[in-house]
């Protein structure tokens, strides 16, 4: 008990640097001989308003990282806190949206389930939707749009959560090429507005090279922090600059070394 | 208009100090990255996606696809059948034509007779099925929620549902005697499993990413199935209404052949009184009754399901 109570204050006081603070973390699912450790002793702090890329090969746990920090899952071991109490807002590969509800009703759930009034979600509803320039589709259905619109409606819905980190989950990874340049302009110009502290899992190095101010590498079975690198290449910056590529190439020679260790 | 409040919420009101030279840099990284050029390519590049996802035809061509059809096997089968007594295979009074059939079902139309009888078995449909509802409901819930329960109430639907639902009428006469409640019983052993079926299906089925969703922007216990697993299973749910009213509607009809009650005259009793008074005219009349009654029925809850699955972006629209 008290070891845990310990834990605790260690990890409020290391908030007072960074708005996310993961120390020691592991996940193991299952158990005994067929236990996937998927991370272990995982440690990573994100500075406020720090724009983090995590990189990995498949079945690092990027995505399982993502989970423990939302507080969708639990961890095995080691602590995670997050800047501002509650749960992050999350965003998923897929939008997620729910198909029953208009794109106004999908943004403006989070406010309901806070229970702000009518009047007021209503304007915050518009509000998230103009961030996010779909001003004209609040009562459009979710597969009435195509799949960039659907995940701009998911972003609106995320930041409905007002909270001051946003995690996102490969969250263009479907996306064609052309509107995934557009996005990373868009979540650029709102993490810089809104001051967001943002941690962005992808399998993508341009897209972390584009995006990140740091960018850390996940190893493979188990999940390990093994590298990471400042990007200082000031914004605003376009995935095919000679600098982002350099970055990129780089970055993709430590991810073969980590994937040639896995060959034997 | 998103384009002017991009430009206007860094530059505007934000003036002194270091502040404000900060967010005039911030300003400038903002245009630069394309705060007007943004808007209009987003704009540009949801007008090419949505391009021609509309159909083109017009609401009474649609109405006429529908219908023709379902006109065109009307009128086959009226063909057929008065083909069939021209043919001489029966005489008249077994197997009257098709006219003096809706003749009869014009003059039945009139009677208070027809009307009571109709208003009997419809009372006894909806309270039989709203009954199963509620039944197979709580089954349904409970049995999604309690994995014990769910083991056994889902190997007994099996069981119930391969059973034939007039095969339970001597037991529900032997318990109930010749009464309404033998018809309500097996009315619900008809339809309740399909509907708890439907409701362990729809929870079963909800998307885990939905769920994930969900409890990441904050709903919890209730909460969560207010306002993710319930809509999220209504299709699955209609889908098991639709499927249960099949089952009462066959179940009731059984019934009111097999149980009769006096001085309670029901469509299945008519049927019944038909034949035995050798009146073919009035026997099939009432046939054609049930027959209009059961498709206006299914025709409702074709059309909630169909609202559904559109609302839900399952099916596309008609």
């Amino acid at each position: 008990m008290t070891s845990v109570l310990r834990k605790d204050v260690e990890a409020e006081r290391s908030l007072d640097r960074s708005a996310v603070s993961v120390s020691g973390v592991s996940k193991v699912f299952g158990r005994g001989s067929t236990a996937v450790h998927a991370l272990d002793n995982v440690s990573l702090d994100v500075a406020p308003g720090e724009f983090v890329c995590l990189v990995g090969a498949s079945g690092c746990g990027k995505s399982t990282m993502l989970s423990l920090v939302a507080g969708l899952d639990e961890p095995t071991a080691g602590t995670i806190a997050v800047a501002g109490g509650a749960n992050p807002a999350l965003m998923f590969q897929e939008p997620a949206l729910f198909p029953w509800l208009t794109v106004g009703g999908n943004v403006g759930l989070p406010l309901r389930l806070r229970k702000v009034p009518r009047q007021e979600r209503a304007a915050r509803v518009a509000e998230l939707l103009g961030t996010v320039h779909l001003s004209e589709f609040g009562r459009r259905r979710p597969h009435e749009l195509s799949g960039g619109m659907r995940q701009r409606v998911a972003l609106a819905r995320t930041l409905a959560l007002d909270t001051p980190v946003l995690l996102m989950d490969e969250p263009f990874g479907a996306l064609d090429a052309m509107t995934r340049d557009i996005l990373h302009d868009e979540i650029e110009r709102i993490w810089r507005e809104r001051q967001l502290t943002v941690l962005f899992v992808t399998h993508n190095v341009r897209e972390a090279a584009r995006l990140g101010d740091r960018i850390v590498l996940l190893s493979s079975r188990p999940g390990r922090v093994v590298w990471e690198r400042r990007v200082d290449v000031p914004r605003p910056r376009r995935i095919d600059s000679p600098e982002i590529a350099a970055i990129a190439a780089e970055v993709t020679d430590r991810l073969r070394q980590e994937v040639r260790r896995h060959g034997r | 208009m998103a384009v002017e409040s991009t430009e206007s919420i860094p530059g505007g009101s934000n003036a002194g100090g270091s502040n404000a030279v900060e967010s005039k840099a911030l300003e400038a990284r903002v245009v630069d990255t394309g705060g007007r050029q943004l808007g209009s390519e987003f704009s540009g590049l949801d007008a090419l996606d949505l391009a021609g996802r509309r159909s083109g035809r017009t609401r009474a061509a649609r109405l006429w696809a529908g219908t023709w059809p379902k006109v065109l096997a009307l009128a086959l089968v009226v063909a057929l059948w008065q083909v069939v007594v021209w043919s001489g295979w029966r005489p008249d009074y077994v197997l009257p034509g098709p006219r003096p059939v809706f003749t009869e079902l014009g003059r039945l139309s009139t009677t208070s007779h027809l009307w009571s009888a109709l208003g009997t078995t419809m009372r006894r449909a909806l309270i039989g099925f709203a009954a199963a509802g509620v039944i197979g409901f709580l089954l349904g819930v409970a049995s999604a929620r309690i994995p014990p329960l769910r083991a056994a109430i889902g190997s007994m639907i099996t069981a119930l549902q391969t059973m034939p639902s007039i095969a339970w009428f001597p037991l529900a006469i032997l318990l109930f005697k010749l009464s309404e409640n033998a018809i309500f019983f097996v009315v619900i052993l008809g339809a309740a499993p399909s509907i708890a079926n439907g409701v362990m299906a729809g929870v079963d089925y909800v998307p885990p990413l939905l769920l994930r969703a969900g409890r990441n922007i904050g709903a919890k216990g209730i909460g969560l199935y207010r306002f993710v697993i319930a809509p999220a299973s209504l299709p699955y749910i209609v889908a098991g209404l639709k499927q249960g009213w099949a089952f009462a509607w066959r179940s009731l009809m059984a019934g009111e052949l097999l149980v009769s009650i006096a001085n309670r005259p029901s469509l299945g009793f008519s049927l019944e009184a038909s034949r035995q008074l050798n009146d073919a005219v009035g026997l099939l009349a009432y046939m054609i009754v049930i027959l209009i009654l059961g498709l206006l029925v299914d025709n409702v809850f074709g059309r909630v399901d169909h609202a559904v699955r559109v609302r839900w972006g399952i099916t596309a629209k008609r």
